[in-house]
């Protein structure tokens, strides 16, 4: 909101040398000032002149040379604008002048004539946006050749802050009242002038105009004046200046002033042209369902047709003509057929107070959003009409109508709330005795009355963000800190007995995360909206969640696999030489939930049972350093799974798994106390599926498991955290090479040989596979170390021979392995 | 010939056996010849049994002394052996330990990084940790009730239109979001647990903004919550206080303003020391000296209400900040879209 310091100082005598300090306290208020804008800086060089000739310049058509005075002799300056002559009285620019916006007006020569000085523009004064020729002083009262231009059109230096105010803030959504808070904490004065009485019409209104209100609930209180005589016409320059350093353009007369006091005092007022409205009257109903009007700026509009927020049921305060034609969305925009125009003579001046809940819903349902709306969701003043509507028919000055019709339904009254000092210490943490709580709510508008250990405290109707107790209190009790000022209130460190930590889910995932930087990872960070078209690249299919309203096509889907974004994070590395890498991601995948979902209370209020997707956080890693392949990516699960002490999860080769190379591919499950759950799989990257996501650069090693499966220490099972004595006596290694079909899992004869290694068995490593001259085709010899132990003995030779014969039959039992 | 001549032929002979030896294996052997059993010194020793007494003492002595002499001798020659072979050896293993090629360097071990943001979450959650708060985590699609409703947050309520909202496809339109903060993970921990409440809430959170320097759609956040018997705004600005010197550093400062929240009331902007000029204003700061941080206030008793926790028994505050935005000021990131592109270029600096 761009607010004039003069404008302020129509309320409080605020010390214009004083700006930073401004500045500075509405901060400490929450009024924060984004900019400070020095005005009317600039012309003081800037002197009224006469033109007394104008003449050709030859062999030039766009300029031309005029002779002006100002006061001192002719002058000859060049100007390319043509709307004056001779006669004429037109601000100058003499050399040396330094115009706002660091112009400083030199000497030029152009086609041979000599310029001294600048024949200036409005909008080149920043006066308005007029760019159209230079400005024509003749109609300016006291302009006359050689007086200073500021004095003449009586402009002052001025500032403008652009305030920044909260949402729940509508009272100072307004020059005034900013006025009120930046005066009360400055401890100045603070006055809102009453509005001079507009001529007397001598007619009663009553005579003139109808008002009827059908529903008072979307529309509780409507106030109309009636003025005769007007004459619609441009406003004084003052109050056109004012709007334009506010950022409001000026129209004419009755509009401008009708802006000016939404400006002043925060509440709209609408003026419509009486004799387009028909019956002569006004009247508030709701609108019918599918109702339509073409509103000011030419859109036309459906109404009273529910929206898709929770709890629109579709209601719309329509305005109507006497005769129940629209004439505008009450609170929003009004009708294009009785606007004001030129030939308007009679004025029926509006103001309302609406639900500011039903001006929220139908502004947001039509996405039609403007200053009027803007300031009556948030909550104007319903006892705050009376004054706006007075002060536009002071500003209008012509002749009003006998009384306002006023009607009203439940209006919200002034609320009184109890606030005791106990309550304001408890929430505040500082002492701040009854009186001086109320030294600082009373300039602001609050009564308070001492009394019972607290006060009494009656809230202003300007003040909708104060709701009614009990709640209200600490809405009270804001108003006092900020009034106090948060920088006054001490600090102090709270402290608890409850220790804090990370929980153990949080630790491992560290841990995991920590162990794929060790195999050399990137941690990565893909988007989680993706395209559906990529999970059924991947040949993910089935539902998706969508995105009802996404910014790009491409990301309106929740993303239910973290290949896709891995892959192409890839892609975006490879195609900047940058090819040779890891990544890993740890992140949320979601389910739809026809699939699988997750209940939450839901609805409005929270009274029902919503069913959302299923979320998923999963750790992905995709390996394409210089040899990566699914080995690789089996090395890293390995590292993985002996970081958080796995054990008991197998890899079972899988064909089908969507987006992996269908015979280097496998699922991970875990054996645990409830059963096997597969938790993840590995392989690599079907290279069609990698291409498809603009990798090409060869294997992709893949690692893809549910981390909330993977650290559930019932479904994954961890190595029990008790030590284990190791042995004190030497170990025996049994080397064992078992040539094996090529369709049965090393990891099958692996485990053959665990289980029948026993308690003895240290450890198990398959070292070698060959497959050549000696093993039969279609086989593959596997070679096994069995490290053997016993903790109280060295194991004999027989022992060790037995173990031997024991381990080899039982992988012959299991897989049909024979010794090579 | 005499037997003195002969043992001094021996001894002759067997040292210089001893020192012609040019390596430890050959002085091995050399000293088995001369030495060992059958060499010439222990078939001496043995004739002496041929002697009489005296003489068998006399020569007895003179061959232990021989022995004694040559013993010292082969250790010599060993010590100086083995310190040719080990110069012979270093010189043979130099190595410029700076020809090292990156492809070596890459094909023993290397190490990849966390993300930056991930780096930066785990500093702000250890900060916290350390100042006695969990960490909560929760989903990151919701119902309205918990974006918003449970938050004071009211449907078609004006401030709603503070959170640019993602709504999915599910149920009635406009029913479930992604979150805009993880203030719901607020609400489902006071649902679950009763007071006390000292916990930090990280995690992704969605807003409907066109990516841009400042901004991205997709973002990171970490809330605090705590709610306790006695606590006040003092004990809020205290920990913000805290947190900004422990994580910016000790000349970081925070201030307070007002500000509106509707789940918090009083509600308060945090501004801290500006990182880039340390306070003494700049472009950044627009000269003030001060960044706007994060958001903070005392639990509105509307929340309470909601959730069912009462507000004359409990109080409590909340503060929100994104963690992007934290790496962005301590690193001096330009444009925090540089944060999502997963160059591995950009991921390696931190």
């Amino acid at each position: 909101m761009k607010t004039p310091l003069s404008w302020l100082r129509d309320f409080a005598p605020f010390d214009t040398s004083e700006v930073s300090r401004l500045v500075t306290t509405l901060d400490e208020l929450g009024l924060v000032v984004e900019g400070v804008e020095h005005v009317g800086e600039g012309l003081g060089d800037v002197v009224v002149a006469l033109v007394e000739g104008v003449d050709a310049i030859p062999g030039a058509d766009r300029i031309r040379l005029v002779t002006v005075d100002a006061g001192q002799g002719p002058l000859e300056v060049v100007c390319g604008a043509q709307n004056f002559a001779a006669g004429d009285l037109v601000p100058l620019a003499p050399i040396g002048a330094v115009l706002p916006g660091e112009v400083e007006i030199r000497r030029r020569t152009m086609k041979g004539a000599v310029s001294n000085g600048m024949l200036c523009s409005a909008r080149e004064l920043r006066l308005s946006d007029d760019h159209q020729g230079i400005l024509v002083l003749n109609d300016v009262e006291g302009a006359r050749p050689g007086v200073p231009l500021t004095d003449a059109l009586g402009i002052d230096e001025d500032v403008v802050f652009d305030i920044t105010v909260e949402g729940n803030r509508p009272d100072a959504w307004s020059v005034a009242g900013v006025a009120r808070d930046l005066a009360g904490k400055l401890g100045l004065p603070f006055t809102l002038p009453d509005p001079a009485p507009a001529p007397d019409l001598g007619k009663p209104v009553e005579a003139l105009a109808s008002l009827e209100i059908e529903a008072l609930d979307l529309c509780p209180r409507m106030v109309v004046r009636v003025l005769e005589g007007v004459r619609v016409a441009p406003s004084p320059r003052w109050l056109a200046r004012r709007l334009l350093l506010a950022g409001m353009r000026p129209i004419n007369n009755v509009v401008d002033a009708s802006n000016y006091v939404m400006l002043e005092l925060g509440q709209p007022t609408h003026p419509y042209d009486l004799d387009r409205l028909g019956g002569a009257g006004l009247l508030v109903r709701r609108a019918r369902r599918g109702e339509r009007l073409v509103t000011l700026d030419g859109v036309e509009r459906t109404l009273g047709t529910p929206g898709r927020g929770l709890g629109d049921t579709g209601e719309d305060c329509l305005i109507c003509d006497a005769d129940g034609s629209p004439v505008g969305i009450g609170g929003i925009m009004g009708g294009a057929a009785s606007e004001i125009s030129g030939s308007t003579t009679r004025v029926a001046l509006e103001a309302a107070y609406f639900s500011p809940m039903a001006i929220a819903r139908t502004s947001k349902r039509l996405g039609l959003r403007t200053e009027a709306s803007a300031r009556f969701e948030r909550g104007c003043d319903p006892w705050g009409i009376d004054r706006a509507v007075d002060r536009v028919c002071e500003l209008v000055g012509a002749p009003s109508a006998t009384g306002k019709l006023d009607v009203r339904g439940a209006v919200p009254e002034p609320e009184r709330i109890f606030v005791s000092s106990r309550r304001i210490g408890a929430v505040l943490g500082v002492d701040i005795d009854v009186a001086r709580a109320a030294s600082l709510l009373e300039p602001i508008g609050f009564g308070a009355e001492p009394g019972g250990e607290g006060l009494l405290v009656t809230v202003p109707t300007n003040r909708p963000d104060i709701r009614p107790a009990p709640y209200g209190v600490e809405d009270v009790i804001e108003e006092i800190a900020r009034t106090y000022g948060y920088s006054q209130i001490p600090r102090r460190q709270p402290a608890w007995p409850e220790p804090g930590g990370l929980t153990q889910h949080q630790r491992d995932r560290r841990l995991v995360a920590d162990a794929m930087c060790g195999v050399g990872a990137y941690e990565a960070w893909t988007p989680s909206l993706v395209d559906d078209a990529d999970h059924r690249a991947m040949g993910l299919f089935g539902p998706s969640v969508r995105v009802s309203n996404p910014i790009v096509k491409e990301e309106a889907w929740l993303r239910r696999s973290l290949l896709p974004g891995l892959v192409r994070a890839l892609a975006w590395n490879a195609n900047r030489r940058q090819g040779d890498v890891r990544l890993f991601e740890i992140g949320t995948v979601f389910s739809h939930p026809d699939v699988e979902g997750r209940g939450a209370r839901g609805g409005s209020g929270g009274t029902q049972e919503a069913v959302l997707p299923a979320e998923h956080e999963r750790l992905a890693a995709v390996l394409a350093s210089a040899g990566d392949d699914a080995r690789h990516a089996v090395a890293v699960w390995r590292v993985l799974a002996d970081a958080l002490r796995l054990e008991a999860v197998d890899v079972v080769a899988d064909g089908s798994i969507p987006g992996l190379h269908p015979t280097r591919a496998a699922r991970l499950v875990a054996r645990g106390h409830g059963g096997s759950t597969p938790i993840g799989a590995l392989g690599e990257v079907d290279p069609e599926v990698a291409a498809a996501f603009g990798y090409d650069g060869g294997r992709v090693g893949w690692l893809d498991v549910d981390l909330g499966l993977v650290l559930d220490p019932g479904v994954a099972l961890r190595r029990p955290s008790e030590a284990r004595t190791i042995s004190r006596f030497p170990s025996s290694d049994v080397d064992l090479a078992l040539v094996v079909a090529d369709g049965v899992p090393a990891a099958q004869v692996q485990a053959a040989l665990v289980a029948a290694g026993g308690d003895l068995l240290e450890s198990a490593h398959l070292f070698d596979v060959y497959r050549g001259p000696g093993v039969p085709e279609g086989h593959r010899s596997l070679a096994f170390r069995l490290r053997f132990s016993a903790p109280d003995r060295t194991l004999t030779d027989d022992e060790v021979g037995r173990l031997r014969q024991e381990t080899i039959h039982a992988a012959q039992e299991a897989t049909g392995a024979t010794l090579r | 010939m005499t037997g003195t001549v002969r043992f001094a032929e021996i001894e002759r002979d067997a040292a210089d056996a001893l020192v012609s030896a040019t390596s430890l294996a050959a002085l091995a052997e050399a000293q088995t010849a001369v030495l060992g059993k059958r060499s010439a010194l222990a078939s001496a020793h043995r004739d002496l049994a041929a002697l009489d007494p005296e003489e068998r003492r006399a020569a007895g002595r003179v061959l232990h002394e021989i022995r004694t002499h040559l013993e010292a001798l082969a250790a010599e020659r060993a010590a100086a052996l083995a310190a040719r072979e080990r110069a012979e050896m270093l010189d043979r293993d130099r190595l410029d330990l700076t020809e090292v090629t990156d492809d070596e360097v890459r094909s023993v071990i290397r190490r990849g990084r966390l993300h930056l943001v991930d780096q930066t979450r785990r500093e702000l959650e250890d900060v916290f940790v350390a100042m006695g708060f969990t960490v909560a985590e929760g989903p990151e699609a919701e119902t309205d009730w918990y974006n918003f409703e449970a938050l004071n947050i009211p449907p078609a309520h004006p401030a709603r239109s503070m959170w640019d909202t993602f709504y999915l496809d599910l149920g009635q339109p406009e029913t479930v979001v992604l979150r805009t903060h993880t203030s719901p993970v607020q609400v489902h921990l006071m649902e679950e647990q009763a007071p006390p409440v000292h916990a930090v809430m990280p995690g992704r959170c969605y807003r409907r903004e066109t990516a841009d320097a400042r901004h991205l759609p997709v973002f990171h956040q970490i809330e605090g919550l705590v709610v306790d018997h006695g606590i006040t705004f003092a004990d809020l600005a205290g920990t913000i206080e805290t947190f900004t010197t422990a994580y910016f550093g000790a000349d970081i400062h925070s201030r307070l303003r007002p500000g509106y929240f509707p789940f918090t009331d009083p509600s308060a902007e945090v501004e801290v020391t500006c990182t880039i000029c340390r306070g003494k204003g700049c472009r950044t700061c627009s000269g003030t000296g001060w960044v706007e941080l994060a958001g903070c206030g005392m639990v509105d008793p509307a929340v309470f209400a909601a959730v069912g926790i009462d507000p004359q028994e409990w109080t409590g505050f909340a503060f929100g900040f994104g963690i992007d935005r934290c790496a962005q000021m301590r690193h001096l990131i330009a444009d925090t879209r540089a944060l999502a592109e997963n160059d591995v270029r950009f991921l390696r600096q931190f």
